[in-house]
């Protein structure tokens, strides 16, 4: 789960990392009555207006602006990013459309540096990764000069020590050209500590601050925040719900994730409907091998109910460009037989217009077989999984 | 014999008076497998019914803690059916009890109680399959989990996988061609979990009864280009695999918590590289799992 940058900033606050000052705005009235008091309190005659949407490479989108000229010039900046469709590399030719900005008061850069917080699968533990090379493309750093990157590991059971974060401060040499490097080494160790606290506590899956900047007066600010939260601890992060912003999600995820399915639309003409994750995502590889394209992941679980499969084809039928749907079952403890029901009320209920292919293997299997034959609707019954894939495929392509 | 689990295992469900806990364990118990204890808290005392292959009644104690029940039947399995934001600590209570082989079935897990829980497991004597995972099976001696019985066959391929029901579609496969399985390994979908691919194909390796194996991954981590390596290496016996997610797209997580492509790694066509690369024959489809194994024997 994602949140935005200022509702990461609310929480590294909550932890006593430095932030900007800053203020969340939904309208250019309340940009232009944050940037007069955040010029008035902190005497700095810049401010800068950063539109909030999920995705990362904002700047260079153009979603961040910085005013010079005061609030009214404020004002204008966040008339013309409140409401645009903001395109970076991650949103996709569409964008995003920006609903909020955030106000932040201006800080004079000395240095940018990188600091970022993953569950490292290898190593099974927390990585805290930290470079001198702030706002660039940390994977790009990866790739060219993986020497730029220091990383340490947190044990769970200790936590992170304070030895790790000084072999962090000192193998960056983040004291060096700072107007008072003890102070820049004390805060940034501070920084670093908190955030393994911080990851933890707030069960995330990543927190990436880029870039954490060293100012002029030698002070370390997280200038940025990017927080993703791992979605199977919702259930004790209460909060979480306050922090979710549904305008981010693609709606029928959403819908999805009401009604206990795991949905992922893709630009395909091909709706999928299968049990279980890897074989869900098997049966888009092999539609893809067949040379059709897939217009979702669907994973309907282990235990779907009639409703749960009705309610699944009416998300895959969202979509105006699907063209033929492949129900793939490999009903171990789901039984055929109630996939089968649920697959011919789904057809009637929504009276079907695209073909439909129906792989069934399993327990019941025979049962299931005859209840889609006495059905009399026209469902392609397949006898697996290349089958059912090549009948799709040609199916669609017809059609 | 088969790796990991056979006809004497003796087993406890922890969570065994619970929807699917109880749904499971008579599955488990009609297959064979010696449940011998259930663990709820707050309810022992109580027994547990189920029936036998034979149709005859079984009855299993249920005890309030790991520990008691370990002492009492002499368990050394724990199955653990716990809803998500327990099941960490039953893990840690199965550890401490001494468990041999701990296997959490539940989805759902958050990452950090699994980190701690892989923590916890250096240097103890317990090894963890999953958790998200099916479980494990030794056809037509032991069933801990909740994979469909009757697909499997008893035989000499070793299967392992991070998917549940791909790990079915492959079982069903290799039974059509009369290639029955010495045990099946559902390692799960979770990006930290307990036994991975190189730790079972390790297993595998020394297992005498073991003839070939099968071996299923997925987009995510780098597991599988670890294990090529490892087999290129080491591996005594022909490896078949597959990787599921080519069509997926990335930074979407795609159903397991692990499969997810991020800053460009962990994709489908790397796996396969690697695998390639280490001589081991990868299935072009998943419909041609099991053909692409019998071709190796």
């Amino acid at each position: 789960m994602k949140i935005h940058e200022y509702q990461g900033k609310q929480i590294f606050a909550k932890y006593g990392i430095p932030i900007p000052k800053g203020v969340p705005c939904f309208t250019a009235e309340e940009v232009e009555a944050a940037a007069k008091r955040l010029i008035d309190e902190t005497q700095i005659p810049v401010v800068v207006v950063k539109a909030q949407i999920h995705a990362g490479g904002r700047g260079k989108g153009g979603g961040v602006k910085v005013v010079k000229d005061g609030p009214a010039a404020a004002r204008a900046a966040g008339e013309a990013l409140i409401g645009m469709q903001l395109v970076t590399h991650q949103t996709g030719p569409e964008g995003q459309k920006v609903r909020r900005v955030y106000v932040e008061q201006g800080l004079d850069i000395q240095r940018e540096l990188y600091l970022a917080l993953v569950v490292d699968r290898a190593t099974r533990r927390i990585a805290v990764m930290a470079s001198t090379e702030g706002g660039m493309d940390i994977e790009e750093v990866a790739e060219h000069s993986p020497e730029k990157i220091l990383t340490v590991y947190v044990d769970p059971l200790i936590g992170l020590g304070a030895y790790q974060a000084r072999e962090l401060a000192y193998g960056l040499k983040v004291g060096e050209g700072s107007a008072d490097p003890k102070k820049t080494i004390r805060q940034f160790c501070h920084i670093v500590t908190q955030m393994a606290e911080l990851f933890e506590k707030e069960d995330c899956s990543l927190c990436e601050v880029n870039p954490l900047i060293v100012t002029k007066t030698g002070d370390v600010v997280a200038l940025d925040s990017k927080i993703n939260f791992d979605p199977n601890a919702e259930g004790r992060h209460r909060e979480w719900a306050e922090l979710q912003d549904d305008d981010e999600e693609d709606p029928v995820e959403l819908e999805a994730k009401a009604a206990g399915l795991s949905y992922v639309a893709l630009d395909g003409n091909i709706g999928c409907l299968v049990n279980g994750a890897g074989l869900a995502m098997s049966t888009m590889d092999i539609i893809g091998y067949y040379g059709g394209k897939p217009a979702n992941f669907l994973d309907v679980g282990g235990g779907a109910t009639k409703e749960q499969v009705t309610k699944a084809f009416k998300m895959i039928l969202s979509s105006s460009q699907v063209k033929g749907i492949f129900v793939n079952i490999f009903g171990g403890i789901m039984k055929c037989d109630v996939i089968a029901e649920g697959v011919v009320a789904a057809t009637k209920e929504l009276s079907l217009k695209v073909p439909l292919v129906v792989r069934l293997e399993g327990t019941n299997v025979e049962r299931g077989k005859e209840i889609l034959r006495e059905s009399g609707l026209r469902i392609e019954a397949a006898d697996s999984m290349a089958d059912g894939a090549q009948k799709i495929v040609a199916l669609a392509n017809q059609a | 014999m088969s790796v990991l689990i056979g006809k004497d295992t003796r087993v406890l469900v922890q969570g065994i008076t619970g929807n699917t806990g109880s749904f499971h364990a008579r599955q488990c118990i009609a297959y064979g497998t010696q449940i011998v204890a259930g663990v709820t808290p707050n309810r022992g005392g109580e027994e547990f019914s189920a029936e036998g292959p034979d149709g005859k009644p079984v009855k299993v104690p249920v005890f309030d803690t790991v520990g008691e029940a370990v002492r009492q039947t002499g368990a050394t399995v724990s199955c653990i059916f716990v809803p998500p934001l327990g099941a960490a600590d039953a893990i840690l209570e199965a550890i401490d009890a001494g468990c041999e082989l701990v296997i959490p079935i539940t989805e759902g897990v958050p990452v950090m109680d699994m980190i701690r829980v892989r923590r916890k497991l250096e240097g103890s004597k317990t090894r963890m399959v999953g958790p998200n995972c099916p479980g494990v099976i030794t056809p037509g001696e032991c069933k801990i989990g909740i994979m469909p019985g009757h697909i499997h066959r008893p035989g000499r391929i070793g299967v392992v996988s991070r998917s549940g029901t791909l790990t079915y579609e492959a079982v069903g496969q290799l039974t059509a061609l009369g290639l029955g399985q010495s045990t099946a390994i559902g390692i799960g979908g979770d990006p930290v979990g307990g036994l991975d691919f190189i730790d079972c194909l390790k297993l595998f390796n020394e297992d005498p009864d073991t003839e070939a194996v099968m071996m299923m991954g997925e987009i995510g981590g780098n597991a599988e280009e670890s294990a090529a390596a490892w087999i290129q290496e080491h591996m005594k016996k022909p490896v078949a695999a597959f990787i599921a997610g080519t069509t997926a797209p990335p930074g979407k997580r795609m159903g397991h918590a692990g499969a997810i492509i991020s800053g460009g790694k962990g994709t489908a066509k790397d796996k396969i590289a690697a695998l390639e690369a280490a001589g081991i024959k990868v299935a072009p489809t998943p419909a041609e799992m099991g053909v692409t194994l019998k071709s190796l024997l």
